[in-house]
């Protein structure tokens, strides 16, 4: 019976909290993304420029 | 946090897949040329390194003797840290390059959450591809056409100025390109062509007069091959992304 309460609880909640949870989740990974290209593509610490010089080169972001 | 979850778990196995595949690409298009293209820079930048270079830069790098040396404060942070040519090189790009496609890869999985919940179904691998194809528009094509992929060497505009420009580039090309396709109505479509134009209007920050002893040659090869490589990078970061989140995805809602 416990059970069936928690299983009841689990199918309903997500519905309601659902759709909002989904996009303030799909932005929060996207935020992340952002930070990783970024940091790799675009910031001006001389030590990861070098690390990722050929890349930056090769994928056109502007370098030097 | 499921689908948060499902969009990490994706875009790291995507993203690892497509950077190993695109480092291998690399390997026989865009690093050959940065490596020739290198001769040029180092030899036109002093004589000091007994690079093994081959006569034709060296009489390049000749004909900027007479030019300062001291003037030319533009390189890679003199003393900081690089890696050493060779395999530790070609690991860091390898690095960058997973890492720069799990990026994009996050970026892809968190609009196919957002899409996929709007609409009640997964984003089919056919539609990723089309969602890769427009990050190629998006974050290659677009800069691209004011900023073309460039040589080391071949000087340029000032750095920050160039990077905002490409922001920007990227932010009107997505705006224009999202309005065409989501808002389907007249009024929509124009204000989307003209974000879309509205970067090259006001145009890319560029130097007056560019002087380096890079062939011309070696530009366009390198154009062709940056922009090509990237076009297969979209592609199979487009469908693999959405092949896997949908999988992720798919799981996680049966186990809820």
């Amino acid at each position: 019976m416990s059970q069936s309460q928690l299983a009841d609880a689990q199918v309903t909640l997500p519905v309601a909290a659902g759709q909002v949870g989904r996009l303030s989740q799909a932005l929060m990974a996207m935020v992340l993304g952002v930070f990783v290209v970024g940091m790799v593509g675009f910031s001006h610490i001389d030590v990861v420029h070098n690390a990722a010089h050929d890349v930056r080169h090769s994928n056109a972001f502007p370098c030097h | 946090m499921s689908t948060f979850r499902s969009i990490v778990f994706a875009s790291v196995i995507a993203g690892f897949i497509v950077g190993l595949i695109v480092t291998v690409v690399q390997q026989f298009g865009t690093v050959p040329l940065i490596l020739k293209a290198e001769v040029f820079e180092k030899a036109a930048e002093a004589h000091q390194h007994d690079t093994p270079a081959t006569a034709q830069p060296a009489a390049a790098g000749h004909d900027h003797a007479g030019h300062d040396h001291g003037a030319g404060g533009h390189d890679h942070g003199a003393g900081a840290w690089e890696p050493r040519d060779g395999f530790e090189r070609n690991a860091y790009t390898a690095a960058a390059n997973i890492l720069t496609a799990i990026g994009f890869a996050l970026l892809l999985a968190g609009f196919f959450a957002v899409r996929s919940g709007a609409t009640g179904a997964l984003v089919s691998w056919h539609e990723g591809l089309l969602w890769g194809l427009a990050g190629f528009a998006v974050f290659t094509l677009a800069p691209g056409l004011g900023l073309p992929p460039e040589l080391p060497g071949v000087p340029a505009a000032p750095l920050l100025s160039r990077q905002i420009w490409w922001l920007a580039a990227v932010l009107a090309t997505a705006g224009g390109l999202a309005l065409i396709a989501f808002r389907r109505s007249v009024p929509a479509a124009i204000a989307g062509v003209i974000l879309l134009t509205l970067p090259h209007l006001i145009g890319a920050p560029e130097l007056a007069n560019i002087e380096t002893n890079v062939p011309s040659s070696l530009t366009h090869q390198f154009v062709t091959a940056v922009t090509v490589t990237s076009l297969v990078f979209w592609t199979l970061l487009g469908g693999l992304t959405s092949a896997m989140f949908a999988r992720f995805d798919r799981g996680a809602d049966q186990r809820t």
